[in-house]
């Protein structure tokens, strides 16, 4: 059945036991997102020396799609260099917005690939987007702040 | 995939329920497949009738050109039906002709109260200034919300609310404090979008009055479903919109008090508003011209028009008992699924046809999702009422809204589809 295509069960894995969800003190950077349509909110703790991601951790509420979604990038990008990060980020973001073109590579985006069926349902895109975005968000303020710093 | 009810209840409506749905033709489409579209979320926007999108392109095909201008056949004609469907709203809502003013939404009708209360000089009856004081509620549609926040923060007014109670309904044991003497304005719902809650105004209206405030009715939700008298509700604005009452989009109403209109600073200003232009200045036409500036939303305002002839065919008594029926079933079933809560009055005592629940452990989004799959279209989300969810300490509901032309199969196919989905969810 075509629910089973976007509810994958890694998705509920995550949604159930969503990993890194507890917000550990003295991030980098903090951010909080907001799906403006729905009302689903995360915040998200940042820990980077510069080049390597050293903690993502957050907390927040929403759907299983958004709340999985972080869970599943929290997990990804822990200990990865900075570009490797972006680059992922970037991967996911084009198959989520492909409409259903793009499978997604498992080698580059991990667990991300079960959000491929998400793609399909447009309504749905910011969900999976959620914890992505606040993500990347939190690297570039970093890295901002980091340049303004020197 | 299976959504005819396993529950089969013929109840009786003083509708011809048939006869209605073949007149909505978007009702006969298929949803994800095979599945009939059961269409709850008329609280967000309603279907149209046929006689609606003909009497629209009627205009365009027979009788388009700008009204009130233009000494020519087809303006005349334009102009004819504009004000026809002028004086049809104004007989729906027992108002005078020169009351109603086309906006093009309810949202452009409250913000031209706003603006018009904002930009009023100092030392005349409307001026708004820092010590006043805005009245409002926690249950509040943001429509009805962030113009008051806004205008508040333009004078340096107060803005103040009542409160919302656990059983959804309005708090309002501290009405003396919050409308006293500085109180300039109260802004309030006439039925919550989330509760379905119908706000009880007497006591209310009378308070605002003896203050000398203005009152001001966001009745979005309720005059497409129930009979609203201008006169009788002994308020000074109403606000509603077109595309919720089976009209289009693009046009919106904002009634108000003659009186009050004429003395009041325009909002938008330019053409078709004016009485005499000269490179300094420039004096207004009263109400409605004075608030209708540029050329209208004239097909939109006349599908209107043919919006209230369906409505007054059908007769607005028939169609609020068809829907408390409705929701008494809705309630009833809703009711009846494990770890489902109504968020807001659980009875039919001033109650519209509004349906807000949660699911225990399912999110609104994903419990939409699974709905949609068997084609039941519901609202999930905070329902531009977020202060409304922070009030019930959650970030969303899902909310079914009916209307005229939903049958009881469709709140069985609701009642089945959440316990579907509740199985699917939980089975994963």
């Amino acid at each position: 059945m075509e629910l089973d295509s976007l509810y994958q069960e890694v998705i509920f894995e995550h949604y159930r036991r969503p990993l890194n969800k507890a917000l550990k003190p003295n991030p980098t950077i903090q951010v909080r997102h907001t799906n403006t349509s729905c009302g689903d909110e995360i915040t998200l703790n940042l820990h980077t020396d510069g080049k390597k991601i050293i903690e993502v951790s957050w907390d927040g509420i929403g759907c299983s799609i958004s709340q999985a979604g972080t869970s599943v990038v929290s997990d990804l990008v822990i200990g990865r260099q900075i570009d490797e990060v972006l680059q992922i980020i970037e991967a996911f973001q084009a198959m989520i917005l492909s409409k259903g073109s793009d499978s997604g590579d498992e080698k580059l985006i991990g667990d991300g690939v079960a959000f491929a069926g998400v793609s399909k349902f447009p309504a749905r895109v910011k969900c999976a987007l959620l914890g992505w975005m606040a993500t990347k968000d939190a690297i570039l303020q970093a890295r901002c702040s980091d340049g303004e710093g020197k | 995939m299976r959504n005819t009810p396993r529950r089969k209840r013929y109840l009786v409506s003083r509708l011809n329920l048939s006869a209605i749905k073949a007149e909505f033709p978007i009702l006969r489409r298929e949803i994800r497949g095979k599945n009939r579209l059961i269409y709850l979320d008329s609280g967000a926007t309603s279907q149209k009738p046929n006689s609606v999108m003909a009497a629209e392109r009627d205009f365009y095909e027979n009788h388009n050109a700008a009204v009130h201008r233009g000494a020519y056949q087809l303006a005349e004609e334009a102009t004819e039906l504009y004000e026809g469907a002028r004086a049809k709203v104004a007989g729906f809502i027992n108002a005078d002709i020169d009351e109603v003013i086309f906006t093009k939404s309810a949202t452009e009708s409250i913000n031209t109260i706003a603006y018009s209360l904002g930009s009023a000089k100092a030392g005349t009856r409307f001026h708004i200034r820092a010590g006043d004081r805005i009245v409002v509620s926690e249950m509040e549609h943001h429509a009805n919300l962030i113009p008051w926040q806004e205008l508040a923060s333009r004078t340096g007014a107060e803005l103040v609310w009542f409160k919302v109670s656990e059983e959804g309904r309005l708090d309002t044991s501290n009405i003396d404090e919050l409308i006293n003497e500085r109180t300039k304005v109260v802004a309030l719902t006439h039925q919550s979008n989330v509760l379905g809650t119908i706000v009880p105004l007497d006591q209310i209206t009378a308070k605002a009055h003896s203050v000398g405030a203005l009152f001001v009715l966001d009745a979005c939700q309720s005059v497409p479903h129930y009979k609203v008298d201008a006169k009788a509700l002994m308020v000074d604005f109403i606000a509603f919109s077109g595309h919720k009452m089976l009209g289009p989009t693009g046009v919106g109403i904002l009634w108000g008090k003659k009186d009050l209109l004429d003395e009041m600073p325009p909002f938008l200003t330019g053409g078709s508003m004016i009485e005499t232009v000269t490179m300094e200045g420039a004096t207004y036409l009263d109400a409605p011209k004075r608030f209708e500036a540029g050329v209208p939303n004239m097909a939109q305002a006349i599908g209107l028009g043919a919006a209230v002839e369906y409505l007054n065919a059908l007769g607005l008594d028939d169609i609020h008992a068809h829907e408390v029926e409705l929701t008494k079933r809705a309630l009833e079933g809703l009711q009846s699924i494990t770890g489902l809560s109504i968020i807001g009055p659980k009875d039919l005592e001033m109650r519209g046809g509004v349906v807000s629940f949660a699911v225990q452990g399912i999110h609104p989004h994903d419990l939409g999702q699974a709905l949609d799959q068997y084609g039941i279209a519901v609202r999930t989300g905070h329902h531009c009422a977020w202060p409304l969810m922070r009030r019930f300490k959650t970030i969303a509901t899902t909310r079914a809204s009916f209307y005229l032309y939903n049958d009881f199969d469709d709140i069985e196919a609701l009642i089945d589809g959440v316990e579907r989905a509740r199985k699917y969810f939980q089975s994963r």
